[in-house]
């Protein structure tokens, strides 16, 4: 009744494989950027930037990275906050070594130097898979946390290891460093979100999303129907890298500003990355968006919940925090095994029948 | 009890709605949950406790009342940037995070915002340089001052002659573990003796490998730069592989009553570092007694009055109202802002008068505070764990450390920062 096709004409093939093809869909999106551009960069404070809408979008930007290899290719690893410590390393010898160099560009080469590394850690994924690959990959994550703690040169020798990152400039705005405005802050991480999602978009409803899935769903099937799994795999790691390579960078420079490897990027930021994508809904765009807010938004809504308007003692409600979260976890895990963009692909599908059940 | 304790925490919660008028506001960034709470919990008592003392017996800081505003971070860097968010807003005159981590991750922040940061004991040693940090402040003791007083009690032991003996630094593999590496590889070269490093990652419960390293190479001394849970399981592991006790030496974070009872006996003659005085034996005790703990007024379960960790709490707490006081004193109003507070860490002068008038006369070392020197003297004191008796006491008085070597050390990594962050002298 409310969410059909119906009257709503395609007169070209650009206007027929559109992603989105419902006029309703169309228009929410419009609504959602307009906003998001246009409203929120005015009314941003500290608070808002700096603990919830930068932490999230920069997650968005790493779960859509994981999904792809993840969700899409069907590759499951474990070495995602060793990849992300890879972009925010490089981030930072590129942000101390060049200081006149576009933000944008250090962040997209993070990004690129992380894909390369990622192209090394995927070639186990030719010959082994499942579990034994996600086992594989867990040597990512402790390689590279230990490389960057043992390695002086990649904190600048600084006597503790922590980095930390310089004020730099995109375009004559700060976007890092404590003085960078919120809204500086805000409209660079979005750019890149709204960027790498439309990338991610459109690559994984192309030819490659295709061989992508199609290795996901039967390996040696895909590879009589010709698809060659050495480039298909090898190309999901790089650019499935690429994306946490370049959240990576961003978590340092511009969420936390000062890091230090084992903390910021141990091995619970790969589970939490793959808690992510489990919980958002594997192989969907829009899930790794909601995955992200799930697990990054609703912590610091429960937290004001409790402590501000309830006024639990704020032990008790870091406790239940935990409780309460890993409940929700169960439930939606329970009530929707593929995640919560399945529950929205059902919403959709019960709104364009109703009010007739069938 | 429970109902009140609720009261004060409804009351903080709405203080955090909007600035409020006629209050002074310390932010406490505390953990009471996670590896480090038990830890955690044992310092935000202390701080409270002092604050609601204030309170409750003199009306505030000339008379203003303080109030603490507590945010839990689980000593995680993300938690702690949403804490800071979430109370920089509501008057905050100075952050304490009690966390090195999070120290590193506040120093540019508060610089921008201009709200003074005290991390008295732990964070970047080389805020010591206010010439270079302007809004941090780390007096009266730090990390590398720690390192060097542990050398100069080990020098002390063998008539001044460490050549060919070896101490190994167990370490927290983290900036707060990594922290004293440089001066004590500078005060190895100039004393002569090996120095092994051995890392533990955190949390810290497997320690195995570095502790049979340890039994295989038999250091003559060994340092422990741990926290939380890692200490317990250093001095137990110490006393698997009997490593005399006596020979053992922990930083004052690795030094309180949660570290060495887990291992009994075993941890009798175990040694750590300190800045202040352990236990109660103090005038101001009394006045904590009456008007906190017998009123029901105790933060948390109102039990760690007199620990290790309860009276750092109480000291950060104590340091940061008397630079209150100074503060009033030089601006000439009681409702002091973030800036007039960092005038008066600036202008902190503690001397036996003025640690008498609060009831806590030889509870820690006498400093003065200048724009060039935010981290005092350097003076700190060894402490020696009696098992039997159940308590801690010091073996030396507050002695000076080696800042021949330090002070160099502080120079070159602050003006490091200074260079990499384009920040110019702060003192002329």
């Amino acid at each position: 009744m409310f969410y059909r096709e119906a009257g709503d004409f395609k007169k070209t093939y650009v206007e027929d494989s559109q992603t989105f093809p419902l006029k309703l869909d169309r228009y929410g999106f419009y609504l959602l950027m307009a906003v998001a551009f246009g409203v929120i960069p005015f009314f941003i404070n500290d608070y808002w930037a700096n603990a919830i809408l930068i932490p999230f979008l920069v997650w968005s930007i790493a779960a859509l990275g994981l999904n792809i290899l993840g969700g899409y290719c069907g590759q499951i690893s474990l070495g995602s906050g060793g990849f992300m410590a890879v972009g925010a390393y490089t981030a930072y010898k590129l942000m101390t070594s060049f200081p006149d160099l576009n933000m944008f560009v250090i962040v997209l080469l993070s990004g690129g130097v992380t894909a390369m590394v990622g192209l090394i850690f995927g070639l186990p994924s030719l010959r082994i898979k499942g579990f034994y690959l996600a086992v594989a990959t867990l040597a990512a994550q402790f390689f590279l946390v230990w490389m960057f703690n043992k390695f002086g040169w990649f904190y600048n020798y600084s006597a503790s290891g922590q980095i930390t990152a310089p004020a730099r400039e995109v375009f004559g705005f700060e976007v890092t460093g404590a003085t960078a405005s919120a809204a500086a802050k805000y409209l660079f991480c979005l750019v890149l979100v709204v960027g790498l999602a439309w990338l991610a978009r459109n690559l994984t409803r192309g030819r490659i999303g295709r061989s992508w899935m199609a290795v996901r769903d039967m390996d040696i099937a895909a590879e009589i129907i010709g698809v060659n799994p050495f480039k298909t795999k090898l190309l999901a790691f790089a650019v499935s890298s690429f994306f946490i390579g370049v959240s990576g960078s961003l978590f340092f420079s511009v969420y936390l500003g000062a890091i230090e490897v084992g903390e910021a990027f141990g091995i619970q930021k790969s589970f939490l990355l793959l808690f992510m994508i489990i919980i958002g809904g594997l192989g969907t765009i829009f899930g790794s968006f909601i995955g992200a807010a799930f697990l990054v938004l609703m912590p610091v809504l429960l937290k004001n919940i409790m402590v501000n308007q309830l006024s639990f003692p704020i032990d008790i409600a870091a406790h239940m925090e935990f409780v309460l979260i890993g409940l929700f976890i169960m439930v939606t895990l329970i009530l929707e095994p593929r995640g919560i963009a399945q529950l929205w692909r059902f919403a959709k599908a019960k709104l364009r029948l109703w009010p007739f059940p069938h | 009890m429970k109902l009140t304790k609720l009261a004060v925490i409804a009351v903080a919660a709405t203080m955090v709605a909007g600035p409020v008028l006629a209050q002074l506001v310390f932010p406490s960034l505390s953990y009471r949950t996670g590896p480090f709470g038990a830890n955690g919990s044992e310092v935000a008592d202390g701080f409270a406790d002092y604050m609601t003392l204030l309170n409750e017996r003199d009306g505030g800081i000339g008379g203003v009342m303080t109030v603490v505003n507590e945010c839990e971070t689980g000593y995680s860097t993300e938690k702690g940037v949403e804490c800071y968010e979430a109370t920089k807003g509501s008057g905050a005159l100075i952050y304490q995070p009690l966390s090195t981590g999070m120290a590193y991750q506040l120093i540019p922040r508060v610089t921008a915002d201009g709200i003074p940061m005290l991390t008295t004991g732990y964070g970047r040693t080389s805020v010591a340089n206010g010439d270079v940090f302007k809004q941090v402040f780390n007096f009266p003791v730090n990390y590398w001052n720690g390192a060097s007083i542990a050398v100069n009690y080990m020098l002390a032991e063998n008539d001044g002659d460490l050549s060919g003996k070896t101490i190994a630094l167990l370490y927290h593999n983290s900036a707060y573990g990594k922290e004293p590496i440089p001066t004590l590889e500078a005060l190895a070269e100039i004393h002569g003796f090996d120095l092994t490093l051995l890392p533990i990652d955190s949390p810290g419960q497997e320690q195995k490998s570095q502790w049979l390293q340890i039994r295989r190479e038999r250091p003559d001394y060994a340092l422990l730069w741990g926290w939380g849970i890692m200490n317990q399981v250093a001095i137990q592991e110490a006393a698997n592989v009997r490593f005399p006790m006596e020979n053992f030496m922990g930083i004052w974070w690795s030094g309180s009553e949660n570290d060495v009872i887990p291992a009994g006996m075993a941890a009798d003659g175990y040694k750590a570092l300190t800045f202040h005085a352990m236990g109660t034996d103090f005038p101001m005790f009394d006045d904590l007694q009456t008007y906190v703990v017998d009123a029901g007024l105790a933060a948390g379960s109102g039990d760690n009055v007199g620990t290790v960790l309860y009276n750092r709490g109480m000291y950060g707490a104590m340091l940061a109202a008397e630079a209150v006081k100074v503060a009033q004193e030089m601006h000439g109003v009681a409702q002091i802002d973030a800036a007039m507070m960092r005038d008066g860490l600036e202008n902190l002068v503690i001397s036996d008068e003025s640690m008498a008038a609060i009831g806590l006369q030889g509870f820690g070392p006498n400093f003065n505070v200048s724009c060039k020197n935010h981290g005092g003297p350097g003076l700190g004191a060894v402490a020696e764990w009696d098992a039997t008796a159940q308590e801690w006491s010091l073996i030396t008085g507050f002695v000076p450390s080696d800042m021949d070597v330090i002070q160099p050390l502080i120079e070159a990594d602050s003006a490091a920062y200074a260079a990499e962050n384009n920040i110019e002298s702060q003192c002329s």
